[in-house]
């Protein structure tokens, strides 16, 4: 460890991250012909950024089909960053029906079809699957064998540790009509309960949506995309279709900080044009 | 002119073999039932069907997004769906079949089998 190695351990800063979500990198439908051209606007936004971000969590749907095509032009745009991308699956990630296509690209060092978890800078991060193995009538699904993972991994760690938990489809009821909710959550959430600091990122619904409860703060990120209706707003959660002068005020990256001694991440989200 | 109307009878009958190895058999001469289910705005349309047993039934996506069709108690599963891509399935044993969109598992439908009777038998 050198000199700078020595001087970044002395500093007690934060940690910065990005959070990218749902590029679907193969749509071209009306609501964006180019999905993939705004998500290169992003990593452009994200390299132009005033501090460089320690690495990228993506919350899923990659792709919009799983076409290994698709995966390959969404690899070649997100690594233009140059950082660690750390993913988990949405529902358009895992069309195959053994999620091979995702887990060989992305599975290394997670167990099931996706799930695992990893420390920097003090941060306990985990990365959740939600969108295989759904059941007829119901919501996003954790599992059993997951939960029992989850529960694991959270055994004897400090209370005091800060918690960022990130999987696709949210972890709160946001709106079960459309499928915008985990049916499992809350076992999960059982588990976290004990945990000062508790940040949940989640994606799939391609709009802002916060929410504080105790020691936790939910938060779902912009696609970089299209948007999606604001619940009930429409016949069906599907693609909204909004002027062209307007699309990427309503796409966008989410800038994560952790600065120590605080309890809650500072989170920024930042539309691809103002 | 019997010669004429006996070798038209055998060309409807080469033809008929040709386009449809099923129709070796006299009742495949009876066409086939078959019906449509859309699957539009995230919702299957009819929700429920009620059809004769020999029915082929076929989705057809019109959404934006990919959908599949799954039925509940794995009977039948089709890929992942995009837009204007269908599937079709043939029931042939009565009963009901319960099936949801696999990707958003809050679409769900039905299709009720009832067996065959009369002249509308396909098999």
């Amino acid at each position: 460890m050198g000199i700078i190695g020595e001087a970044r351990a002395a500093e007690p800063s934060g940690l910065t991250f990005l959070q990218i979500s749902d590029s679907h990198v193969g749509f071209d439908k009306p609501a964006n012909p180019n999905a993939l051209g705004t998500l290169e606007e992003a990593l452009n936004k994200i390299n132009a950024l005033p501090v460089k971000p320690s690495f990228i969590i993506h919350t899923g749907d990659i792709t919009h089909l799983s076409k290994p095509s698709e995966f390959d032009d969404a690899d070649r745009i997100i690594s233009q960053a140059r950082l660690d991308v750390h993913y988990v699956p949405g529902e358009h990630d895992v069309l195959d029906e053994d999620v091979k296509l995702y887990r060989d690209r992305y599975g290394r060092g997670t167990k099931g079809a996706g799930w695992y978890s990893f420390d920097a800078n003090g941060v306990h991060f985990i990365g959740l699957v939600n969108v295989v193995d759904l059941k007829a009538g119901g919501l996003g699904n954790l599992g059993n064998e997951q939960l029992e993972w989850l529960e694991n991994d959270l055994k004897g760690r400090a209370a005091s540790t800060p918690i960022v938990v990130f999987a696709h489809i949210p972890l709160w009821s946001v709106y079960p009509a459309w499928g915008w909710g985990t049916e499992d959550a809350a076992r999960a959430l059982d588990y976290l309960k004990r945990f000062g600091s508790v940040t949940v990122l989640n994606g799939h619904i391609h709009q802002i949506m916060q929410k504080v409860e105790g020691n936790v703060t939910f938060h779902t990120a912009r696609s970089t995309a299209f948007p999606q209706p604001a619940p009930g707003t429409a016949p069906s959660p599907g693609p909204l279709k909004v002027a062209d002068d307007k699309l990427r005020s309503v796409l966008g990256i989410t800038d994560v900080t952790f600065k120590r001694g605080q309890q809650r991440l500072a989170i920024i989200d930042q539309p691809l044009q103002r | 002119m019997t010669t004429i109307v006996r070798n038209i009878w055998v060309a409807i009958a080469l033809a008929a073999a040709v386009l449809a190895p099923a129709a070796i058999f006299p009742t495949a001469f009876v066409r086939a039932a078959e019906t449509e289910v859309n699957i539009d705005q995230f919702t299957f349309l009819p929700q429920r069907i009620t059809v004769k047993a020999g029915t082929t039934v076929t989705w057809s996506n019109e959404d934006d997004v990919p959908h599949t069709v799954a039925s509940s108690s794995k009977v039948f599963k089709s890929k992942a769906l995009d837009t204007a891509d269908k599937f079709s399935f043939t029931f042939t044993t009565p009963g009901t079949y319960d099936y949801f969109c696999s990707v958003h598992p809050h679409m769900t439908g039905a299709v009720v089998v009832e067996a065959a009777t009369g002249s509308n038998a396909a098999q």
